[in-house]
């Protein structure tokens, strides 16, 4: 005992636990999220829970997705005013998913498992997917066309279903081209007629060429006015078209339920599904996640505008960030004079990668936005003001902070690529005449550019993955149009954009659902976590290569 | 046979030499103008920060813009008080005979001139202003009665031209109101009009037969008819023998103060039928000058020797009210003869019978400007609701000028000192940035957001040092090369994830995990250490020949399985524990011990965040461990030192610097983290060090109400000062783990 006290290895065992406990800790919290992520899209059984607990005087029969459970003492259970018999000393509760919220309390609550039969999973449950109020679960009656009617146990009950729904997405894909591309359309020309009007004034034109110029408007506003109304009309005949059809829906409890169709997002039949058409399933759902657009205060539906954002976002960074830190490098390890003045430079913009980020965005949020493009506003954008154009925040402003934060990090490794280049390359090119700057672009920046490509990659990772300062300068839960569009300019730096990592603290944290949306927050971390593991990795393998490459050469 | 030469002729070769040395000028010009760049934006960066946090450190100034004689304010006619409207256009003077009269501030051409509208044979004999954000005035009469009324401005815009219109209205009717039913003149008066609820107004007075009268005045609207229908409450004070210099009644309609000589009696009048007296406190000096701050609870106090001091009162433990004395500020050359409290803030302005304006600040104890104005006494003094412009009046001199008083509830004393705040029983560190009424009083303690920020990384370092570290020495000395490879870049990885996730999981599933498995969580904090020794001893009983199979340095590996079984033991175990030891709720017993316990707290951000920076202090102490020269180390092996023992007398002294430097970069990243503790905490801005609570960080303040805040305010600045300290901070720490890590590299190359 005491040699094996005096040897250390009690010590060394320590450290080996601490080190077996990062690791456990790392693959458990990847392990959570990516179990918890994934599970969001398999179709899962929908549960019959008959409850009979003469205690509680609960009698009750649900339908609904088992959630989770979770074990609780009797005495918790006790004080939230439920009857427990005396020699239980801990419970099981499960979390169940009912749906049906506008019909019920709550969609999700809790159950003990106090005189809950075993769980039966009925065949032919419907799983619906709402547009609004979630999802539903219950059994088919009819379906409904004006005069038509089909029962559920017709023959071709389940082909009709399919049809209607068919021709009701369509509809409603229509109806989202007109008010959101037509519409929207409309209303920018609309706006930008009037920016020209309030510019005239502006320009203090006066007299006859205001009045002209302002017939010419005129004239197109109406013009304007005119498309709006035929676009109007066509649309009001969709929505009443999408208001035909109906599908009954009977509930656990008796209760039957009428179902526009056009309310109708999916319809699945999760306890008839064979392992293969779960599959396919899961792989839809997993497709419809990444393209979709949100749904219910984001609680529903897909991530595609914030991954869009996120991705365009990161891309106008790294147009900024790369020739400017890339040049900073070369500048301090082959311009400057290596001094205690470079060394300071050095040291200061090195720590600036330690310094937090929401001070960049407080920088962001009060140089860029409120001062410079308060700035812009009042040149360019004069006829649009008191409304800020540029003197709000926005995608630029998103951009611009980021690549300011990101800027050590492409420094430091471009300067460490620069640095690994053995001098005998530098002097080599020298020596055969070439002059400084063709020894530079021809021989030094070609071999240090994986350095640069590690930087770049190390940057964007850090951007995807920084939500601090973007809350400040330009992210929005919800932002209602694209940055990149069909219209000109294409790409709107002013407008504001969605993001992967706002959206898991909004979703998350701010939403009025939290229950309903947990899944996706899990779904969403899924996603960010993957990117910027996969884009760290790649930033390493580059560099080790780099690494090995360079100890070849240099022996 | 000549040989021709293959060189391009001579001016060929200049050319393509000029262009040559061109591009590498312009080549050398744009990196060097680069490079600049880029060191100058980063600069910005502090420049701007501490550009923005500058004009709070400034004090208030007064710049005069016109001077005038004004015929109206004359000996015979002085003037009872004097307000400013709020585009700081025309000024309002009521005269002490009732007359009013609407004059240009920047010119003193009168506007119009009117007389309080009295019955014919009734003369004004007093005048009260209630608090200046509404704008009531009341003028007491020699028949008892006192008339209500309220300068009003109609705002027309002819020809794209602001015009305004001054005129007078009667709120409560133009009929005066009989406050003394037996119609003695009322010598002193006081008026407030209550913001809340239902119109009404509250009326003190004082008779030349030395009755003292209250009345509460309040109208009812038909909810039909629309009729105004008013309700006249009156009471009389007890028999209450001295001669009153001021009176003035609280908004709230509770309090009353009666000041006379150097005394200042306490009145509590909530119960109209039945006032009484409390209190009376001496000030010591002959009272010259009494107002109400805005919110009418302060009382500021200006005597005869030119002293001014604040007064509200105070709740003791048996729960009554007691005047206290605040603060006193910046005394003035001579007595006090007016105050003027702002609109909006608990800041006021202070003129003396030497000339001089005083601009002072209740929260912040300051005084911000003192200045002479005039020769002789200031007599009445007027700030405009903006805080913009000062009006004074001295003798039949006015004086119009402008004035600069931003951020006068910052200083050092109100941003870390305790303060005394109104409505509180003793002085305090609070942050509460903002609320609904222009009657708020800021606090702007950054204390609270220090103290939190500090709470935060010390339980993240907590967590992390031991770990990192420990994690740090085995895998650069006694793990295998093979593992290290795989556990090294594991680890570095996570640096890289986002902490909105590691925020997200800590506030959605670790913060409930832990509430629901208290037990487990503390054996887990508590039996894992015990758990790696026993596996040691446990290890180091077994046979040789099994021991041959694993070798040295994947001891890690052996530990993972019996660290995840204890974990879901621990778990799984925890419902049975918590009903065998602690009642069946291990919240509910901390509760009881006196342990406030919220579900996102220190303990939750501690896990989480010290989770965040493992990896960087993990990396880099790895980095200085594993660089230490090997002859070091092989040498202290050859001389007979075990492994561990060559690790603490040669490895450790060795790299510590590098390890220090590690601990360093990872406390300012905790100090600076934000969307963790935003996620993980309930964000109260608390001053404990208790594990089991929340806390509010500077950053994680900065995140939720930078975007709130009105631009160049100074709860605007005070942000600014927020990221400031964070950055120069956590700049200062990364500056020494730099040069430390610098002078090891330089050491280690000598060795």
């Amino acid at each position: 005992m005491k040699h094996w006290f005096k040897s250390g290895s009690p010590w060394i065992w320590l450290t080996a636990g601490a080190v077996s406990l990062s690791v456990i800790m790392i693959v458990g919290l990847l392990g959570l999220i990516a179990v918890r992520g994934f599970s969001h899209f398999w179709p899962a059984p929908v549960a019959q829970i008959a409850i009979h607990d003469p205690r509680n005087q609960v009698e009750e029969t649900l339908l609904g997705e088992i959630a989770r459970s979770e074990t609780v003492t009797a005495t918790l259970a006790r004080e939230a005013g439920h009857v427990v018999p005396e020699n239980l000393s801990v419970v099981t509760r499960y979390l169940i998913k009912q749906g049906n919220r506008e019909q019920v309390s709550s969609d999700f609550v809790w159950r003990f498992d106090l005189g809950m039969a075993p769980f039966t999973y009925p065949k032919g449950v419907y799983a619906i997917e709402r547009r609004t109020w979630g999802d539903f679960y219950g059994f088919p009656v009819a379906l409904q066309l004006e005069q038509q009617h089909w029962q559920a146990t017709d023959a071709d009950f389940a082909k009709a279903l399919n049809d209607l729904l068919e021709q009701s997405h369509q509809r409603h894909q229509a109806i989202t081209r007109i008010e959101r591309q037509d519409i929207g359309k409309i209303n920018s020309q609309m706006n930008a007629l009037r920016l020209q009007q309030r510019q005239l004034e502006l320009d203090g034109v006066k007299g006859r060429a205001l009045l002209e110029a302002k017939q010419g408007i005129a004239q197109q506003e109406q013009a304007l006015q005119a498309e709006y109304a035929e676009l109007r009309t066509q649309l009001d005949q969709l929505y009443s078209e999408q208001e035909k059809a109906q599908l009954r829906m009977r509930m656990m409890n008796g209760k039957e339920v009428a179902i526009a169709l056009a309310d109708i997002v999916a319809i699945t039949m999760p306890n008839d599904m064979t392992l293969g058409q779960k599959w396919a399933e899961y792989f839809k759902q997993v497709g419809g996640f990444l393209s979709k657009e949100p749904r219910e205060a984001n609680t529903e539906g897909g991530i595609f505008p914030a991954i869009f954002g996120t991705i365009t976002m990161v891309f106008i960074m790294s147009i900024m960030v790369t020739p400017f830190g890339v040049l900073a490098a070369i500048y301090l390890r082959e311009y400057a004079k290596q001094g205690v003045v470079t060394r300071l430079v050095r040291i200061s913009v090195y720590n600036l990668a330690g310094v937090p980020s929401i001070v960049y965005g407080v920088f962001g949020l009060g140089f860029f936005i409120y001062f410079l493009g308060g700035n812009i506003d009042r040149i360019f954008y004069e006829a649009a003001l008191p409304s800020p154009t540029f003197g709000t925040p926005g995608l630029f402003w998103a951009s611009l902070t980021l690549a300011l934060l990101t800027l050590p990090v492409v420094i430091v490794s471009t300067e460490e690529g620069l640095a690994r280049i053995p001098s005998t390359i530098r002097q080599g090119s020298l020596a055969l005449g070439a002059t400084k700057s063709e020894t530079l672009w021809r021989v030094v920046v070609p071999l240090a550019t994986p350095g640069m490509m590690t930087g770049l990659i190390l940057a964007i990772a850090r951007a995807a993955g920084e939500v601090a300062p973007l809350m400040l300068v330009g992210v929005v839960k919800l932002a209602p149009t694209l940055p990149v569009d069909g219209e000109f300019p294409f790409v709107h730096l002013e407008r504001k954009i969605m993001h992967l990592g706002f959206h898991i603290f909004d979703v998350g944290f701010q939403s009025p659902n939290v229950e309903a949306a947990r899944p996706l927050v899990y779904a969403t971390a899924l996603t960010l976590v993957t990117l910027i593991v996969v884009l760290n990795i790649t930033a390493i393998s580059i560099r080790n290569r780099l690494r090995e490459k360079y100890r070849n050469d240099s022996d | 046979m000549k040989v021709t030469s293959q060189l391009p002729s001579r001016e060929v070769r200049e050319k393509r030499r000029r262009i040559r040395s061109l591009k590498d000028n312009t080549s050398r010009f744009g990196i060097t103008a680069a490079g600049y760049g880029v060191v100058f934006s980063l600069a910005l960066i502090f420049v701007y920060l501490f550009y923005e946090v500058l004009p709070i450190l400034k004090g208030a100034e007064i710049t005069p813009v016109a001077q005038y004689d004004m015929a109206l304010v004359t000996q015979e006619e002085p003037s009872a008080q004097v307000l400013i409207e709020r585009y700081q256009e025309l000024g309002v003077n009521f005269t002490q005979q009732g007359g009013i009269r609407f004059f240009h501030l920047d010119s003193g051409e009168e506007r119009l001139h009117t007389q309080v509208s009295l019955a014919q044979a009734d003369t004004v004999s007093s005048f009260a202003a209630a608090e200046s954000l509404g704008g009531l005035v009341a003028y007491g009469s020699a028949s008892g009665k006192v008339q209500l009324l309220r300068p009003d401005y109609q705002l027309s815009f002819p020809n794209d031209q602001r015009q305004i219109t001054p005129g007078i209205v009667y709120p409560y009717g133009e009929q005066p109101i009989q406050l003394d039913p037996q119609g003695a003149a009322i010598q002193h008066l006081s008026v407030q009009e209550s913001t809340r609820g239902r119109p009404a107004v509250f009326v003190a007075g004082y008779t030349e037969d030395q009755r003292w009268l209250l009345a509460k005045v309040s109208t009812r609207e038909n909810l039909f008819t629309g009729r105004a229908t008013q309700q006249i409450e009156r009471s009389e004070l007890p028999h209450f023998a001295v001669e009153p210099r001021f009176i003035r009644v609280d908004k709230a309609f509770r309090n009353l103060y009666v000041a006379e000589g150097s005394r200042l009696h306490y009145f509590d009048i909530s119960q109209l039928r039945a006032p009484k007296l409390i209190q009376t406190v001496d000030v010591g000096e002959e009272i010259t000058a009494l107002e109400f701050l805005v919110g009418s609870v302060s009382l500021v106090v200006g005597t005869e020797t030119g002293g001014l001091s604040q007064w509200f009162p105070v709740r003791d433990e048996q729960n009554a009210y007691q005047l206290e004395h605040i603060r006193s500020f910046k005394q003035h050359p001579g007595a006090i003869t007016t105050i003027r409290p702002e609109y909006t803030r608990k800041g006021f302005l202070a003129g003396d019978s030497a000339g001089y304006v005083g601009v002072h600040y209740a929260t912040s104890s300051r005084t911000l400007l003192l200045k002479q104005m005039a020769e002789q006494p200031i007599e009445k003094l007027a700030v405009s609701p903006v805080n913009k412009a000062v009006l004074t009046f001295s003798g039949e001199q006015v004086q119009y000028a402008s004035l600069w008083n931003q951020h006068p509830q910052l200083s050092f004393k109100a941003l870390w000192n305790r303060v005394w705040y109104e409505g509180r029983s003793d002085p305090e560190y609070i942050w509460q940035s903002s609320s609904g009424n222009d009657e708020f009083e800021s606090k702007f303690s950054l204390i609270p957001l220090s103290v939190g920020t500090l709470k935060a990384a010390f339980f993240a370092m907590l967590f992390a040092m031991p770990l990192g570290i420990m994690a740090a020495l085995y895998t650069a000395y006694f793990m295998t090369p093979k593992l290290r490879g795989v556990v090294k870049p594991t680890i570095e990885v996570i640096e890289a994830l986002p902490t909105v996730i590691l925020g997200f999981l800590a506030g959605l599933w670790l913060a409930p995990f832990m509430e629901h498995n208290l037990p487990a969580v503390f054996a887990l904090l508590i039996g894992l250490p015990l758990l790696m020794v026993l596996m040691s001893f446990l290890w180091s009983c077994l046979p040789r020949s099994l021991k041959r199979l694993v070798p040295a340095g994947w001891e890690a590996v052996l530990l993972v399985p019996a660290l995840v079984l204890f974990g879901w033991a621990a778990v799984a175990s925890s419902p049975w524990v918590e009903t065998w030891l602690f009642d069946g709720s291990m919240r509910q017993w901390l509760t009881n011990q006196g342990i406030t316990y919220d579900q996102r707290n220190a303990l939750v951000v501690g896990l989480a965040m010290g989770f965040a920076v493992i990896p960087t202090i993990y990396s880099i102490a790895e980095d200085a461990i594993f660089n230490v020269p090997k002859h070091l180390t092989q040498g202290s092996l050859a001389l007979g030192a075990t492994p561990w023992q060559t690790m603490v007398g040669v490895v450790l002294p060795t790299a510590s610097p590098g390890i220090f430097s590690g601990i360093m970069i990872g406390f300012g990243r905790a100090v600076g983290e934000t969307m963790i503790v935003l996620m993980a905490t309930g964000n109260s801005p608390i001053v404990n060090f208790n594990i089991f609570e929340g806390m509010r960080t500077l950053s994680a303040n900065i995140a939720v109400e930078l975007p709130e805040t009105a631009v160049g305010s100074s709860h605007f600045r005070i942000l600014f000062l927020a990221a400031l300290v964070l950055f120069a901070f956590t700049f200062v720490l990364n500056t020494i783990a730099e040069v430390v890590r610098q002078r090891l590299r330089k050491r280690y190359s000598s060795l």
